[in-house]
């Protein structure tokens, strides 16, 4: 097992994630089916008017996409740990942290990836301008990954729990706020024209920010639910 | 005194903060009081039972 | 090891923390009482109405130094969770679940009072404020703490887990507290800010600091009195707890 060098576990893991998540790929559909469902209710709620729905718009996909982050990330941990191959990974003699960043990696490749790609023709259906749709997929791109390594500390911690996924949101969704504040209003700005370098750039800073410290946290606590 | 009351018109508003504060101040003294209390009677309970089932 | 070392390690065993905490508990009952009384005569009878918001005012001597405490408290927990997740230790634990009950209660009193506060100033009972928002989703990462912790069923395992929760909290107030006033500034919306950075007059001041004092020692008193309920509760089938409880009862 020691011969086993750590970028070759780490590559090893997100292999096995990812396979695993192609052998459900049925399954895969649903956050990013929520995804675009979620954003259809806005319109149907707040009604058909095209200066109100643009208005809107960014916080809307924004909001949605928090949603389904939320949605899939339950799933993050949890068949590792019933067939209690999580343990073996606490076992094992490469950090934790790297292993969850594997594991944070291979989740949001299946789950947060989609949404980006999905999100244009979000935007176009909530008359979101065309210059600022490039501004919202470098936000999807660089925010999505923040939320799903927030997240893991949440799943983490709720793990061993059998109604785990309501407290899950409770936990983290306040932790989100941030990465939405800076996204939509990184949409908002580009929409009228005007560069968003400050807002991109703090949303990069949190990216970093998060893949530091976020892995060693979300270690800790599996460490704890797994005791 | 109804002067002082009546808050200048904002009696509708400065009284009620006053009570609230009033209300969790005295219910975060009250609750582990009581929780400390329960704990207590249940400990004394369980042995007084042990002590009995020696006999 | 120095004499505050050797109390901080002692303090470290539940008997001798259970007997000094209730040796302390009624000092900061007393101090608090004094404090409190003393605040309210200086915030209700000698501080003069403000010339703007009139006795309206008066709120302040609530909302501010509650909306302290909601900051304090939840630092304090974050350090008590941080000393044992550390270094294991067992009162420091039962500090942070203590505290965020506690804590809660203020982050809830300092939006009631604020809200209270807002509908004279501001026609609305709530606007999306700065500091109420940022007060708002501290009260969420406070019940998300309770809740973590009641839904854990050892309490060991629960003290850890919400240790961790807290300083992950610690981590992001900061960044939550900085997007939402950068949110803020962009719609801003409301002219008049509750506690604007105009120089206070030292009639108002003086409550407000004593008011703070005041609550500070009332935190002592219950986190203490709290953390003994616990530590009773968790030491359940000890010798020590047994040998309260028929000291209790007798």
């Amino acid at each position: 097992m020691s011969t086993l060098s750590l970028t070759s576990a780490f590559t090893l893991l997100l292999k096995r994630d990812l396979t695993l998540a192609y052998r459900r790929r049925a399954e895969l559909v649903n956050p990013l089916l929520f995804f675009v469902l979620v954003t259809a209710m806005f319109p149907l709620g707040i009604g058909n008017d095209p200066i109100l729905i643009q208005k809107v718009g960014p916080g809307v996909v924004w909001v949605a996409a928090l949603l389904a982050a939320l949605l899939s990330l339950d799933a993050m941990f949890r068949s590792d740990y019933e067939d209690g191959s999580l343990e073996q990974f606490m076992l094992s003699a490469h950090p934790v942290s790297i292993l969850v960043l594997a594991k944070v990696l291979a989740h949001w490749m299946v789950t947060g990836l989609p949404l980006f790609i999905a999100a244009p023709l979000l935007a176009m259906m909530l008359n979101i301008p065309n210059q600022a749709i490039p501004t919202l997929m470098l936000t999807l791109v660089l925010g999505t990954p923040v939320l799903s390594l927030i997240g893991s500390v949440g799943v983490a911690l709720t793990v061993g729990l059998r109604r785990g996924g309501v407290i899950l949101s409770l936990l983290v969704l306040p932790l989100f706020v941030p990465v939405l504040i800076f996204a939509t209003d990184a949409v908002n700005t580009a929409a009228v024209g005007i560069p968003t370098t400050a807002q991109i750039s703090i949303l990069g800073a949190m990216l970093v920010g998060s893949i530091v410290l976020a892995p060693a946290a979300t270690a800790a606590s599996l460490r704890i639910s797994l005791s | 005194m109804n002067e002082f009351l009546a808050m200048g018109g904002y009696a509708a508003y400065v009284w009620p903060s006053y009570a609230l504060a009033f209300i969790l101040l005295v219910a975060n003294i009250v609750a582990p009081m009581l929780q400390r209390k329960k704990t207590v009677t249940e400990i004394a309970r369980k042995l007084r039972r042990a002590r009995n089932e020696q006999k | 090891m120095n004499v505050f070392m050797r109390w901080f390690h002692k303090m470290g065993s539940p008997k001798y923390f259970y007997e000094v905490s209730g040796k302390m508990i009624p000092w900061f009952m007393w101090t608090f009482i004094i404090t409190l009384v003393y605040g309210l005569y200086q915030g209700m009878i000698v501080s003069p109405p403000d010339y703007q918001q009139g006795e309206s005012v008066r709120i302040m001597y609530i909302h501010v130094p509650a909306a302290w405490m909601s900051m304090f408290i939840y630092v304090v927990m974050a350090v008590s969770g941080l000393i044992s997740l550390v270094w294991r230790i067992k009162m420091t634990e039962i500090f942070v679940i203590s505290s965020a009950t506690v804590g809660a209660s203020f982050t809830f009193l300092a939006l009631a009072t604020g809200s209270l506060w807002g509908k004279p100033m501001w026609g609305t009972w709530w606007v999306w404020d700065a500091r109420l928002t940022s007060e708002l989703i501290l009260l969420f990462l406070y019940l998300g703490i309770i809740a973590l912790h009641s839904a854990i069923e050892d309490k060991r395992v629960a003290a850890r887990a919400i240790s961790i929760l807290a300083l992950v909290g610690v981590v992001n107030i900061p960044i939550i507290h900085y997007s939402v006033e950068w949110w803020n500034t962009l719609h801003q919306t409301s002219s008049v800010t509750m506690t604007g950075k105009k120089a206070m007059s030292t009639s108002m001041l003086i409550p407000l600091l004593v008011m703070s004092v005041s609550f500070k020692l009332y935190y002592g008193a219950v986190v203490l009195m709290r953390a003994r309920a616990e530590l009773l509760e968790r030491d359940r089938n000890t010798r020590w707890v047994e040998e309260v409880v028929q000291e209790d009862t007798k």
